[in-house]
């Protein structure tokens, strides 16, 4: 591990269980200085765990998390110099807007004139100082949204944690936020971690993922990064819809591989770490191939059917060897559209398909 | 999200964890020294000898529950032969309790159907009005009763008064009485449960069952009383069990030829007859005979439940 | 078919004239009693006119001292022991609904909800065998006593209820801001508690003041309680001066029900605990 002083939070080796069952196996992360940082995952996958293991609300059975240089694993919450965005915002309903924020200046033992300044800036900061006075109750979700983060940003926590803070907020609303929280974490400084299953709003708010699924870690880098080069079948599958085909790996060198397609055409394409020889998948996204005449692509098979999407158009089709392949085609006067039941060719360039790690 | 719903919520109510011990143990020295204990030490007064002037002596004797169960003549000399006085008071607070809950439940379903099935406000405010009479005093509710059906009470002359009956109508210090008193002390406990049950239930099951050629008839007794039917358990154990302890409706309505355990187990205790053991005997015999009705309760729950 | 049928599946003939027997049942006695309170008459039989004679009588006639020292006895008795009840019951609550696992959980749930368990005149004979087994004089003392442990289960009961109904999030939030569990409880839990912890407090106050049979056993020669007053004045024979005691005694219990009842529609407005949905 990596021990730069410019590592916000290094979660090494963390292992969550409840009971025999395993929310974490064994997570390692260096999360960066001033960097938004998205846990990206399906439900149940163990990244609001990582998250309040991070805050302090669950004990971890083993490792260790480092924040700036400070471990902090066996800190009571109040003791962390982090804050949170709870995904129910849970803004406290006794008390207004000003107190909410207050709360955790008035608790670091601020008197309160400065608190009420502070108050004022994160207020400023987030477009609700006209709601000062307001009870919970009598803001609308996206206000509500905003008051929390602004409570948890009143403190200056070295880092800010997130959980899906955006999935209560309706469509037009949460791409309006997204903007927002990136602008606020530029204008702070503040490292966000930000925990979501939206790949689109991990794939366009950070500035690195980590991937996670069944309590472990399974690819971290950037937007581009996991898409392109996804690690493994799960991150190929779960960010973006990708093609997988059968293939025989005969050979792997320097991060490239050959392998033979279904029909027994060969192909030299980059492979991912830790791809190994034998059977295993050939990652092609959908918008990477095309349809050819016959004779002229890698693999042939029959077209299965259209589906309609409005500015795309995907059709499937059915490889002769078995298995199917989803083609993705703009919806253009220009190109022409095979019929269903045709036999056709599909065609993509090798060095934008992927080996993977089963 | 990480954990599953039951893994979250307890993640979620264990803010003060570690902290329940100290946190329980004012209930745990009050309610374990001031009942549990009573209790029993009850029990083994039971099993003492009795002072005359009440109070025992602390001598072992089986004396307060062969009084109980059997008769051995005027000397003690006789070969036992079952003594009927008392088992036919525990017998006669059965039955009065059964009827009393009985009576309950026919007027307690109705009423706590309709009032569930009202919208929004207007079951809050019938709901409101039946529990009211529940917190007056239930002295004052006997006492009121009481006046109410003397013979030559308001009942009475109402109903002379329109021609409807010539003599005053006896009620007071009959079995009747007694029930009615009961009735009129537990009948809140009936309809709250149920009305719980029907507010859960979910009435696109009668829909469905109406949509499968289900009378209205049917649809009630094969659809929506097995559904509420928790409901009504709960109500009816509500009822019976404090009605076989009552001491005041039967005490201030059913006069002395109408005794129940409760009047019994206080004689022993105020009146002249003054027999502790026999007291705590009776009390160990009541407490059982509930106990054995929440048990057989607790059970059918935790069948319905799996 | 064209006759008049109902087709509303909740709707039963015959249920709502129930529901107005039920009601008929239960106020009856209770507005006769009402009304023959305010009879000039000597005699609860025969009516003569309107007068408060009797509620005179009630504060300044021959009985009024004793009902007078009854009625101190009984208030100030559920003041104690409903206080008394609702802070362990609130303890208690947090205890189970809050504090996680600990040894003897099970067991507390029912060892709270015992007094509601056994029959009141079990618990009468067995609280007053216990003083008398350990040599303690009956009295006020040992009146407060009983009716802190019967209050003990209703008091939880609404306080329990209440709690459940907060969200753990929220002292987690106050935690996360840096605030200890001590002060997550006192900032966060209590406030959101009190319209609970009110209703507990009133309820357990109006049991109280209603207990006449534990009371009984335990009071012992010499002290009162109204209800304990009221019954040893019955026993002679329904005077109307007990008719109007039973009157005001009656207001104050609606008065208080009615008290509990706004204060927790007020709580649920002030403190709504589920949030408003989007924009």
């Amino acid at each position: 591990m990596s021990r730069d002083n410019n590592i916000a939070v290094d979660i090494q080796n963390v292992t969550k269980m409840y009971g025999d069952v395993t929310a974490l196996k064994g997570v390692s992360l260096d999360i960066r200085d001033n960097e938004f940082f998205t846990l990206l995952g399906p439900s149940g996958c163990g990244k609001t765990t990582l998250l309040r293991v991070i805050a302090g609300f669950e004990e971890i059975s083993n490792g260790a998390i480092i924040l700036y240089g400070q471990n902090i694993a066996n800190l009571m919450p109040n003791e962390r110099p982090v804050n949170t965005v709870f995904q129910q915002y849970a803004l406290f309903p006794h008390m207004n807007v000003t107190e909410n924020v207050m709360f955790g200046l008035l608790r670091l033992g601020q008197d309160r004139a400065n608190a009420k300044t502070r108050v004022g800036e994160v207020l400023e900061l987030v477009q609700l100082s006209d709601f000062a006075d307001r009870m919970p109750s009598q803001l609308s979700g996206g206000q509500q949204q905003r008051v929390a983060l602004a409570r948890a940003l009143a403190p200056s926590p070295k880092v800010l944690l997130l959980d899906e803070p955006l999935s209560a907020l309706d469509l037009k609303l949460r791409q309006a936020v997204r903007l927002e929280l990136q602008q606020i974490q530029n204008q702070t400084g503040i490292t966000f971690i930000f925990v979501t299953h939206d790949q689109e709003e991990a794939l366009t708010m950070s500035d690195r993922i980590a991937v996670i699924e069944s309590g472990q870690v399974q690819q971290v880098g950037s937007a581009r990064e996991i898409y392109e080069a996804p690690k493994n079948k799960f991150v190929a599958d779960f960010i973006g819809k990708t093609n997988l085909l059968d293939v025989s790996v005969t050979d792997l060198a320097r991060g490239k591989g050959s392998c033979i397609l279904p029909g027994g055409v060969q192909i030299t394409c980059p492979a991912a770490e830790g791809a190994h020889a034998g059977s295993g998948h050939l990652s092609v996204r959908p918008e990477r191939i095309t349809i050819t005449a016959l004779g002229k692509g890698l693999v042939q098979g029959t077209v299965a059917r259209h589906i309609y999407l409005g500015t795309d158009l995907h059709v499937e089709v059915n490889l002769v060897e078995g298995g199917h392949v989803t083609v993705r085609m703009q919806n253009s006067t220009q190109i022409q559209i095979p019929k269903v039941g045709q036999l056709v060719c599909l065609d993509f360039e090798p060095n934008f398909a992927r080996l993977l790690v089963d | 999200m990480a954990a599953s719903p039951q893994q979250n919520s307890r993640a979620m109510n264990n803010n003060y964890d570690g902290f329940g011990v100290p946190l329980i143990l004012p209930s745990w020295i009050i309610i374990g020294f001031f009942l549990v204990v009573p209790v029993a030490m009850m029990l083994m007064y039971s099993f003492l000898t009795k002072e005359f002037r009440g109070g025992v002596i602390w001598e072992f004797s089986l004396a307060a529950y062969d009084q109980f169960f059997f008769d051995r003549g005027l000397f003690g000399d006789s070969p036992p032969v079952i003594e009927w006085t008392y088992i036919s008071i525990f017998w006669r607070s059965i039955w009065q309790a059964g009827v009393a809950t009985f009576f309950c439940l026919l007027i307690g379903f109705p009423t706590a159907w309709f009032i569930a099935t009202r919208t929004g406000r207007n079951s809050t405010i019938w709901l409101f009005l039946i529990t009211i009479p529940y917190w007056v005093n239930l002295l004052i509710r006997t006492i009121s009763m009481k006046f109410l059906i003397r013979d030559n009470g308001p009942l009475n002359e109402f109903l002379i008064s329109f021609g409807v009956i010539s003599e005053p109508f006896h009620i007071i210090n009959t079995n009747l009485a007694v029930q009615l008193g009961l009735f009129y002390s537990y009948l809140p406990f009936m309809v709250l449960p149920i009305y719980a049950a029907v507010e859960r239930y979910n009435f696109a099951l009668s829909e469905a069952a109406a949509d499968l050629y289900a009378s209205r008839t049917v649809t009630l007794t094969k659809v929506i009383l097995p559904a509420v039917k928790p409901g009504i358990v709960a109500g009816c154990i509500l009822v019976f069990v404090p009605s076989l302890g009552a001491f005041l409706a039967p005490d201030l309505l059913g006069g002395a030829k109408n005794f129940m355990i409760g009047s019994l187990i206080e004689e022993q205790f105020k009146g002249n007859a003054g027999n502790w053991p026999f007291g705590a005997a009776a009390s160990m015999i009541l407490l059982s005979l509930v106990l054995i009705v929440l048990t057989l309760y607790a059970r059918h729950q935790a069948r319905g439940q799996r | 078919m064209m006759s008049e049928k109902n087709l509303d599946l909740r709707y039963f003939t015959g249920f709502l004239p129930l529901t107005l027997l039920c009601l008929f049942l239960l106020y009856a006695p209770l507005i006769v009693v009402m009304v023959y309170s305010f009879n000039d008459s000597n005699s609860i039989t025969r009516w003569d006119t309107v007068s408060l004679r009797w509620y005179y009588d009630v504060f300044y006639g021959l009985e009024a001292p004793k009902f007078k020292a009854a009625a101190i006895n009984s208030i100030s008795i559920a003041i104690m022991a409903a206080t008394s009840a609702t802070i362990i019951a609130t303890l208690a609550a947090t205890a189970m609904l809050r504090a996680g696992r600990f040894k003897g959980k099970s067991f507390s749930f029912a060892l709270i909800n015992l007094p509601l368990m056994v029959p009141e005149i079990v618990t009468a004979v067995a609280t007053l065998i216990f003083f008398s087994a350990i040599g303690f004089t009956t009295g006020y003392l040992t009146i407060l006593i009983a009716h802190i442990v019967f209050c003990i289960p209703f008091a939880y009961l609404p306080i329990a209820a209440r709690m459940e109904g907060i969200e753990g999030v929220y002292e987690q939030v106050a935690q996360d801001l840096y605030a200890t569990r001590l002060q997550a409880f006192r900032l966060i839990l209590m406030p959101l508690m009190a319209p609970g912890i009110l209703s507990g407090f009133l309820l357990a106050f109006i049991i109280s003041l209603d207990d006449f049979i534990i009371t009984n056993f335990v009071k012992g020669a010499g002290i009162e309680t109204l209800p304990t007053a009221i019954f040893g004045a019955v026993k002679q024979g329904i005077k109307p001066n007990i008719m109007a005691i039973s009157t005001l005694l009656l207001v104050v219990s609606v008065g208080f029900v009615a008290l509990s009842y706004f204060v927790g529609q007020m709580g649920e407005k002030a403190n709504p605990t589920t949030k408003p949905k989007g924009d």
